[in-house]
């Protein structure tokens, strides 16, 4: 097969889930299916395409031409492949838990929550093989609009609300932002096609830089960066199965994927470095990533300080993005990998615990630990490759932001980044360690669901075993900033 | 310069025209009074282009025998034919708009329309009454 | 058949010409409404077969009468009219077909099949307006379309009076705008001794600076200016837009300024393209430039604050005229492409978004208030969506009609007056979002207000509405035709400044 082929498979399974679910209403084993087999078909294709991506092939395909220098095209990138890795593996793991889940809490409307959930993943996967802007964008677009119905699937007073504000703030800064960014761009380079060295070197003033990277940032609200990051909190009412998916891995991930593919392939690796423009976004990206730490010590609700730590975890990858070194960018692009399976861990053990026990907050979990070990020691996990701890993941990532800090000479960052992981044993390890060593506060009948636990092991598992089998994505980073 | 000021007395009579007209237009409360300022302010336009036809001691421009005559422009004329047909067309519809105003209303007067709108508006829409009204 | 291809370009002006009085005659009203569509449609055709003729040739000229130019009337259809003539052919074709259930909801049935007549001849001299070649000829459609038009506004006032006095002050503002214009032609004439626009445009230079040129010049702009309704001359536009029955609102919104906006740039241009120079249009230029830009801010500004519904709209299109108007006055073969691409453009999103407003208020028997539509768009959901994708297409989303405007104003923006003018066009744009979401809010997510009315889709109206929603994303995903024939469209009309 061709590699163009491989993007029309990957893209299209999303596609084809989300129309024949609905067809398959009456018949829910068969439905249910679909999922976690879209997922294995989309992730099949994704690991073809990444070996092109490796062996140096263009993966290239014009949809349509709208006018000269516009057209709806798919180009994939080394950083969009990580990122249709990520999507894709992930959406294997949380279609099976989201069987699990919507079953055990036996929620209503599920047809329609499996659409939106395979439409999601459509879009983020568009966004990350898109070849340029206008393609990010309208994709961009299409992931806010389909998981609105994700979010405020409970469909009561509170989720309305919550949707609204996660439309509002999401739809809001990118038309008001990021269109405006996108047509600057196209106005003085003629182009909006993505670049290896990036396209703005040689059109934009250097004094203008900080202004056009104020509104791709602030533009992208999916990054979550303060003060824009309040939506993501806010969707924390939908069920966890998409909390999990899409507000660790698809959505969040698309906004901190776009700015760093904005920053590489847009304003150019070599280009921002010389000029410093993006000074001011490693300040509030630090900013962000230590409030946000601060904020989440005080959530009793355990999916509000995950999405906290979350928020947190993003202006990572923005700082390593703003940091504009090679290896900044490198340990960006791999904490965009390790945190997915970091967080996803994290929240699936959330999911289990509320369905299984049906507790939310933390300081319920006392004592919890002896009725569910196994998702507790999961948990466990997770928080050790968030926090950065060998032979988790999650070590690699911080490994090369501080060495990438250390390149371009911002020493301060990595006081930031050492201070952060301290709030973040806190804040993380406090839940096992009440799990296992308080006594129990609450009586509570648990109920284990196979199909929620398999997908949680197997994700935290995952995180132990990417430490190992870092080599295939080393690789892939390191075309990202080579020339 | 006495003759330089009276010997474009046509222009004059035009200037002064125009300005009556738009005066009333935009001074006059009465929507009937409005058209007879708009149909003064058209006519004051209708004398321009005749002015300009005309040449001292032109004829007429119709072929004679007899040597060579100074033609006045008749292009002028002809124009002025239309724009007067025009102009009778937005009299009329003015002069019918403000019949049915009158007839719906009551008044032909701007102050009080405006002021019966207001009064039906706040009817219509209670809630957003002014502070001043109880 | 030859002697139709002879005269396509008198056909598309007498067609609905002749045939509003077989209209007027008419006495049933449905074979009116029938009449009115073949008679719009056909006209459509004639346009399409302009459009395919001038694909070979830069310039069909038609003598009135047989008598040469400049002694005879000339009609012109060139690249830049062939626009224009397109958009208000095609709309009021499209407006058409949707009137008549709207029509039969407003006005006394025996009077439709005059309303009708009035119809036709709006479009009738819309079109004259925009193939005339000779000044004094476009004053004479210019009086056409717009007496006829206040006519159709006032029509409005069985469904609510104050439709009258609307109609009132359009009539008065535009006699005036319209004289103004004639008092222009005047004083141009008087100094050249021509009508013809080709013509004055060779005299003009040859006259050196002249008085009497820079006050001709005044007198037409303002006027025209006045029935463009360009800020701050705009006043009759709101009220007229917003109390004209439903489908007179939009016949009006989509075509009516576009024609007098496309008679700025033919006298700008054409007329005065070649003493662009000399009389340094280019300060006025300058000055037309704030206006548009006071225009957009203005526009959005109140439609913000808007509380009825057809009169946002209404602000709305003050603004968006000051985006095309802006386009027009950058004069660099761009800048003018801008402006014709948003000049079609607009008229699809303004046809569309008045087609699927009043199409929501249809079943409340009154007019519609932001208040007295909430939470109609559940129980109209084709309606609303095509409402969606045109209100989108205003502010500029990527895949619609609206982007590719956005995306050339600002490029020529930026290429010949800097970043600052793109900053202003960007930030108004932005702006509008604002009463977009407001008016999506209250159609949306605000709650039912009209439970006891019964509020259902209207078929009838499917087949205009869902061509337009479909024309704005078909233009946002291939734009080749429109830049194309905009852009070939500046070139022809800047020929008079480069030379």
């Amino acid at each position: 097969m061709m590699p163009t082929d491989y993007i029309y498979l990957s893209i299209l399974t999303p596609l084809i889930v989300f129309l024949i679910t609905p067809m398959l209403n009456k018949f829910s084993v068969l439905r249910d299916i679909l999922g976690p087999m879209g997922g294995v078909i989309s992730f099949f294709s994704a690991i073809n395409i990444t070996n092109f991506v490796l062996e140096g092939e263009e993966v290239k395909l014009t949809l349509f031409n709208i006018s000269d220098g516009l057209s709806i095209a798919f180009n994939v990138y080394p950083l969009g492949a990580i990122f249709g890795l990520v999507a894709s593996g992930l959406w294997i793991l949380a279609a099976i838990y989201s069987i699990g889940y919507m079953r055990g809490n036996k929620e209503l409307h599920q047809t329609r929550f499996f659409s939106f959930y395979a439409i999601s993943i459509f879009a983020a996967l568009c966004i990350a093989y898109s070849g340029n802007l206008l393609t990010l964008f309208i994709f961009y677009e299409i992931l806010t609009f389909s998981t609105y119905p994700l979010v405020a699937h409970k469909q009561n007073k509170l989720s309305k609300i919550s949707g609204r504000l996660y439309m509002g703030i999401l739809v809001g800064t990118s038309v008001v932002f990021l269109l405006p960014a996108i047509i600057i761009v196209w106005v003085i380079t003629g182009t909006l096609d993505f670049a290896q060295n990036g396209i703005l070197d040689g059109h934009l003033d250097e004094k203008y830089i900080p202004f056009l990277l104020l509104l791709f940032a602030f533009g992208i609200g999916k990054a979550a960066l303060m003060p824009f990051h309040k939506w993501l909190p806010a969707a924390m009412v939908a069920p966890t199965p998409v909390s999990a998916l899409l507000h660790a891995v698809a959505v969040v991930k698309a906004g901190v994927f776009s700015i760093l593919v904005i920053i590489v392939n847009v304003f150019g690796i070599g280009f921002l470095s010389e000029t410093h423009g993006s000074f001011w976004l490693i300040c509030l990206a630090c900013f962000t990533l230590l409030c946000s730490s601060i904020i989440a010590i005080y959530k009793d609700d355990l999916k509000a300080r995950l999405a906290y730590s979350t928020i947190s975890q993003l202006s990572y990858v923005v700082l390593g993005a703003a940091l504009v070194s090679n290896l900044a960018i490198q340990g960006a692009s791999l904490h965009i990998v390790m945190h997915a399976v970091g967080k996803i861990t994290l929240f699936f053990v959330a999911g289990a615990i509320y369905v299984s026990a049906h507790l939310t907050k933390v300081s319920e979990l006392d004592g919890q630990g002896k009725s569910m070990p196994l998702l507790f020691v999961a948990f466990f996990i997770g928080s050790l490759s968030i926090i950065g701890v060998p032979p988790m993941g999650g070590s690699w990532s911080k490994f090369y932001l501080m060495l990438g800090a250390v390149e371009s000479e911002y020493i301060f960052v990595i006081a930031v980044l050492c201070i952060s992981t301290l709030l973040n044993v806190y804040y993380l390890l406090e839940i096992p360690a009440r799990a296992f060593f308080k006594n129990k506060i609450k009586e509570t009948k648990v109920k284990n669901y196979p199909l929620m636990t398999f997908p949680t092991l197997f994700a935290a598992i995952l995180t132990v075993l990417i430490f190992f089998y870092i080599e295939p994505l080393k690789n892939l980073t390191n075309l990202i900033t080579s020339n | 310069m006495i003759h330089e000021f009276l010997g474009i007395w046509n222009y004059w009579i035009v200037f002064i025209l125009m300005m009556i007209g738009l005066y009333i237009v935009i001074a006059k409360k009465s929507l009937l009074k409005k058209i007879v300022g708009l149909s003064i302010f058209q006519t004051s336009v209708f004398l321009l282009y005749i002015t300009f036809g005309k040449i001292t001691g032109g004829t007429a421009p119709i072929l004679t025998s007899l040597g060579d005559p100074i033609y006045s422009n008749p292009l002028p004329h002809v124009l002025i034919l239309t724009a007067i047909v025009v102009g009778v067309a937005t009299t009329a519809l003015g002069l019918a708009l403000v019949i049915k105003i009158n007839s719906t209303y009551g008044s032909i007067d701007e102050d009080e329309i405006s002021a019966i709108d207001l009064v039906e508006f706040h009817q219509n829409f209670p809630d957003r009454n002014l502070p001043n009204k109880k | 058949m030859d002697i139709i291809l002879k005269n396509l370009p008198i056909l598309v002006v007498i067609t609905p010409l002749m045939m509003s009085l077989v209209v007027a005659l008419s006495s049933n009203y449905i074979t009116s409404w029938i009449i009115s569509c073949l008679t719009t449609f056909v006209t459509f055709c004639f346009s399409l077969g302009l459009f395919f003729e001038l694909q070979n040739v830069n310039l069909i000229s038609y003598h009135l009468g047989n008598w040469i130019p400049p002694f005879g009337i000339e009609y012109v259809i060139d690249k830049v009219s062939i626009i224009p003539i397109l958009i208000i052919s095609s709309i009021s074709f499209i407006a058409t077909i949707f009137s008549i259930k709207f029509m039969m909801n407003e006005i006394s049935l025996n009077l439709i099949p005059k309303t009708y007549c009035l119809w036709l001849l709006a479009i009738a001299g819309l079109m004259g307006l925009v193939t005339t070649a000779d000044v004094f000829n476009l004053f004479v459609f210019l009086e056409i379309s717009s007496l006829s038009s206040v006519a159709l506004v006032a029509m409005g006032n069985k469904m609510d009076k104050k439709a009258l006095t609307a109609a009132y002050n359009y009539l008065i503002i535009g006699a005036i705008g319209a004289t103004f214009y004639v008092i222009g032609v005047g004083l141009l004439y008087s100094i050249t001794g021509t009508l013809n626009m080709s013509d004055l445009a060779d005299k003009l230079p040859m006259l050196g600076i002249n008085k009497v040129v820079i006050a001709g010049f005044g007198f037409m702009i303002a006027g025209i200016m006045i029935k463009a309704a360009i800020f701050p001359l705009h006043i009759w536009l709101p009220s007229a837009y917003a109390f004209a029955p439903s489908s007179v609102s939009v016949l009006l919104a989509a075509t009516a300024t576009k024609a007098s906006i496309y008679i700025i740039a033919r006298i700008s241009y054409t007329i005065f393209g070649g003493t662009f120079e000399l009389y340094a249009i280019d300060d006025l230029r300058f000055f037309i430039i704030l206006l548009s830009i006071l225009a957009m801010f203005a526009g959005t500004i109140m439609a913000i604050y808007e509380k009825d519904i057809k009169r946002l709209l209404a602000h709305s299109s003050v603004a968006q005229i000051g985006y095309i108007l802006l386009g027009i006055s950058l004069a660099t073969s761009s800048g003018v492409a801008s402006g014709f691409i948003h000049l079609v453009n607009h008229a699809l999103i303004k046809g569309g978004l008045f087609m699927s407003v009043v199409a929501m208020g249809y079943y409340l028997q009154k007019r519609v208030t932001i208040y007295s539509l909430s939470g109609i768009g559940k129980k109209m959901p084709i309606t609303f969506f095509s409402f969606i994708i045109c209100g989108l297409s205003l502010a500029g989303l990527p895949l619609t009609a609206g982007f590719i405007s956005k995306l050339y104003l600002v490029k020529a923006a930026y290429d010949s007056e800097g970043v600052w003018l793109c900053f202003l066009i960007l930030l108004s744009s932005a702006l509008s979002l604002i009463y977009l979401w407001k008016m999506i809010e209250a159609l949306w997510f605000n709650p039912d207000d009209n439970k006891d009315k019964k509020v259902k889709e209207i078929p009838e109206i499917y087949i205009p509405l869902v061509l337009i929603a479909f024309l704005n994303i078909y233009f946002g995903i291939d734009a080749t035709i429109v830049t194309e024939s905009s852009f070939s469209a500046a070139e022809s009309l800047l020929k008079g400044i480069n030379q």
